[in-house]
């Protein structure tokens, strides 16, 4: 019993060096937490379900950081975060901890977040991909998205022109021109996304078709690798995903097959066949939303990002596009800002044979039972992401062109 | 050189006959102050971090706040509750490694009462309905592989496995059913504007009911354990099933009765869950905690009071990680690690506890002997 008292007399003695050692080093880094958290300064939260090692919530951590250095506001972060209980306590506790305005990243955050908006009527919740901001009618609760199938079309060009090189170089005929597309679920977001991105390659090779095949995940590398492995074995002979993982373009890698990516430039996984990308940039709603809390403004309940806002991004254009592109491009994208193009232009798609007539309602108000209380389609387009800031592009029936392979999501 | 003489081994192990109450927890604490140390180092070299601010921001994720006390009681609640109602399966020796597909079995049947239900009756039956279903849920998807190893002596930790990714699965089905908005893949709160078959606060609080129920629970769970019959049965066949069957007690009895006692509370933690703590039903609300409650009672020597302590441990020690990475900007994964080290170092006094080292005495001393 002596001995050990000994030792742990002699443990506590190593303990005590190690915190007056440890104590030198830590009036520094004491000093420096609080010069960052000095008087005024306003305090920013943000809650997301991964870390930086998911490409999604990355995407949203690079630009909060970078959007709260340039504003100069201190940064409060709460990564890991599942779409639970947990969510509301992580958001209220960010109360406590003094935050202005706080964000979430993942879509089923939501209603935690609307919870806690309740509870401090006088703090800003800023919910991304949310759908509730416009019906719930709460003053401190708002949603925010991108007009991302503006990248999307613009990818779809992209793509578009990579079949009319394959069809003109003889590879395949025009009515091989068939595309695969992996998504994720059978939701807005993803319908709207294949929907847009058909249309942009439609837009240039009128014969193109699609197959598309979903996952039911947003993360699985496994099942997105797989899936386009069965869209290239259908005779796709090019492949594009909304879906957060690898799997796809590293399949077309392996298999030759060209590859429109999302979220993040995939050249490095697939060199021989990345095209193009497009991502959202969340740096200016950041900016944005911030940006009225400092001055005292109101936040808008629903905001879409646009082109113009630089919140759509096109991303580094591959080695293997084919000739033309970058002005094609170039010259699509003054079009869709100028307001000569429109993505869902009802005289370029049918559904079920017949275009989508004026007043054509879209289900923009989540209710149980899916109900389509919105009229959507007017001056010849359908509206996306205007009425709210999630898109609604109805997920009933594909555009004709496309063949869903499996709906079970 | 006498060649004949066997020459000690440098160290050897004996089996500590007894040991002192006060010794025992010497250890204990010794260990947990060895491995602060050891994190310490590891800290500092790694992040150039402080590691006393460090450990102060651990202390300050789960007791910083009174809110933040009130979402540890919550969760040391839970997690208690897992772990109490495994502790029976394990002192029986079954190695029921499904108390996350149990739990998940009474979260499924209390969100299809309140999803199919709510708004059709009044509060209080629907209440009571999702309560009784949660049950039998949790006592069926524990019975399952129980009923099997008794009458066909399969193996159990395969078994209750599988049983967890069957639960998963099922709970996935139902969520596409459920979802809101379509094919979001989510079901959000249940019944959010109603509040239909949501549990009372009381006295204002949110989480107290939880913190109630699961000391209540726990207390029932120790007198079963130490004083009942069937608790002293189960230990008997825990530790011997041929002396079991000797004293004439039926062994599959006993095996399916008491996988049915780990299903209720299974069950029972689940209906919580969603009736009073997180108000959804995803395929991930319990957690890992079946997993995590198998180290919470096996750390308490399944003595459910000591679970509050080797629980508490387990919670602080992940807020604490969670609270690291909000303050100091680092990856999860570097609270996990410390998290990883003090286990390492916790589980490891086990064994200084049980057994003895010795080391070989010196040359001379040897020599004398």
């Amino acid at each position: 019993m002596k001995k050990f008292l000994a030792l742990l007399v002699s443990l506590l003695m190593v303990l005590t060096l190690l915190v007056s050692c440890g104590g030198g080093g830590d009036t520094t880094g004491g000093g420096e937490e609080e010069g960052g958290g000095e008087e005024g300064a306003l305090k920013v939260g943000l809650i997301t379900l991964h870390d930086e090692n998911s490409t999604y919530d990355k995407n949203f951590l690079d630009a909060f950081n970078e959007s709260c250095s340039k504003l100069g506001v201190e940064a409060i972060i709460e990564t890991n975060v599942p779409e639970g209980q947990e969510c509301y306590d992580k958001a209220m506790d960010l109360v406590d901890k003094g935050c202005s305005i706080i964000f979430a990243d993942s879509f089923g955050h939501e209603d935690f977040m609307i919870q806690a908006a309740k509870e401090a009527p006088d703090v800003q919740f800023c919910h991304a991909t949310g759908v509730k901001a416009h019906t719930e009618g709460l003053a401190n609760y708002h949603n925010a998205f991108a007009a991302i199938y503006e990248g999307r079309y613009l990818a779809g060009v992209v793509a578009g022109m990579k079949l009319n090189e394959m069809i003109d170089g003889g590879t395949i005929t025009a009515d091989q021109a068939k595309m695969g597309y992996v998504g994720a679920y059978t939701y807005n977001e993803v319908v709207s996304g294949y929907s847009s991105f058909f249309l942009g390659a439609k837009s240039v090779c009128p014969t193109v078709t699609m197959d598309v095949t979903f996952t039911g995940s947003w993360y699985d590398e496994t099942a997105e690798k797989e899936g386009a492995n069965k869209l290239i074995q259908n005779g796709c002979v090019l492949i594009s995903q909304h879906a957060d993982s690898f799997g796809a373009p590293t399949a077309c890698e392996a298999a030759g097959v060209p590859n429109v990516s999302y979220n993040g430039s995939t050249k490095a996984q697939g060199p021989n066949t990345y095209l193009v990308s497009s991502r959202i940039n969340w740096s200016p709603y950041y900016e944005y939303a911030i940006g009225q809390v400092q001055n005292g403004g109101s936040i808008d309940a629903d905001w879409t990002g646009t082109l113009d806002t630089g919140s759509v991004e096109i991303l580094e254009l591959g080695d293997v596009i084919a000739e033309g592109t970058q002005d094609k491009l170039v010259e699509v994208e003054a079009g869709l800002k100028d307001g000569s193009i429109h993505v869902f232009d009802v005289s370029t798609f049918t559904i079920k044979g017949e275009a989508l007539p004026d007043g054509f309602e879209a289900d923009v108000d989540s209710d149980p039972e899916y109900q389509a209380d919105t009229p959507a389609v007017s001056g010849g387009y359908f509206h996306e992401s205007e009425y709210r800031s999630a898109p609604y592009f109805p997920t009933a029936d594909p555009i004709d062109g496309i063949s869903l392979l499996d709906t079970a999501f | 050189m006498d060649k004949n003489k066997k020459k000690e081994p440098l160290i050897h192990i004996t089996k500590r006959k007894e040991i002192s109450r006060s010794r025992e927890w010497a250890i204990r604490l010794g260990s947990i102050l060895i491995a602060l140390i050891v994190c310490a180092i590891i800290t500092t070299l790694t992040t150039h971090l402080n590691p006393l601010s460090v450990y102060a921001s651990m202390w300050e994720g789960s007791f910083g706040s009174e809110r933040k006390m009130w979402a540890l009681s919550k969760e040391l609640s839970i997690l208690l509750m897992v772990s109490v109602a495994l502790a029976p399966s394990f002192k029986m020796k079954f190695w029921n490694l499904g108390g996350e597909g149990q739990v998940l079995a009474g979260v499924l049947a209390t969100s299809a009462c309140m999803i199919t239900l709510g708004g059709k009756i009044d509060n209080a039956p629907l209440i009571l309905m999702s309560l009784v279903t949660a049950l039998i849920a949790g006592a069926v998807w524990a019975f399952i592989p129980a009923f099997f190893r008794a009458k066909w002596n399969t193996n159990e930790t395969l078994f209750t496995l599988m049983m967890n990714y069957v639960a998963t699965q099922i709970v996935a089905y139902f969520i596409i059913r459920w979802e809101s908005p379509k094919g979001s893949g989510k079901v959000g709160i249940i019944n959010s504007n109603t509040e239909a078959g949501w549990l009372p606060y009381v006295a204002g609080k949110q989480y107290l009911l939880v913190v109630l129920v699961a000391i209540v629970v726990t207390i029932l769970m120790y007198i079963y354990l130490k004083y009942s019959k069937q608790g002293y049965e189960l230990s008997v066949v825990g530790e011997s099933e041929n002396t079991a069957r000797y004293v004439g007690i039926n062994v599959g009895k006993v095996i399916m009765r008491t996988l049915i006692v780990t299903g209720l509370v299974c069950g029972l933690t689940g209906f919580l869950l969603v009736a009073a703590t997180d108000h959804t039903i995803t395929t991930t609300l319990a957690g890992g905690r079946g997993f995590l409650g198998v180290m919470v009672a096996w750390l308490a020597h399944f003595n459910p009071i000591g679970m509050v302590l080797s629980g508490l441990l387990i919670v602080f020690m992940s807020r604490g990680a969670s609270e690291i990475s909000t303050a100091f900007g680092l990856n999860r994964s570097f609270g996990d690690i410390i998290t990883g080290i003090i286990l390492f170092f916790v589980i490891g006094s086990e064994f200084f506890i049980n057994y003895k080292v010795h080391f070989r005495k010196s040359g001379k001393e040897a020599a004398d002997a």
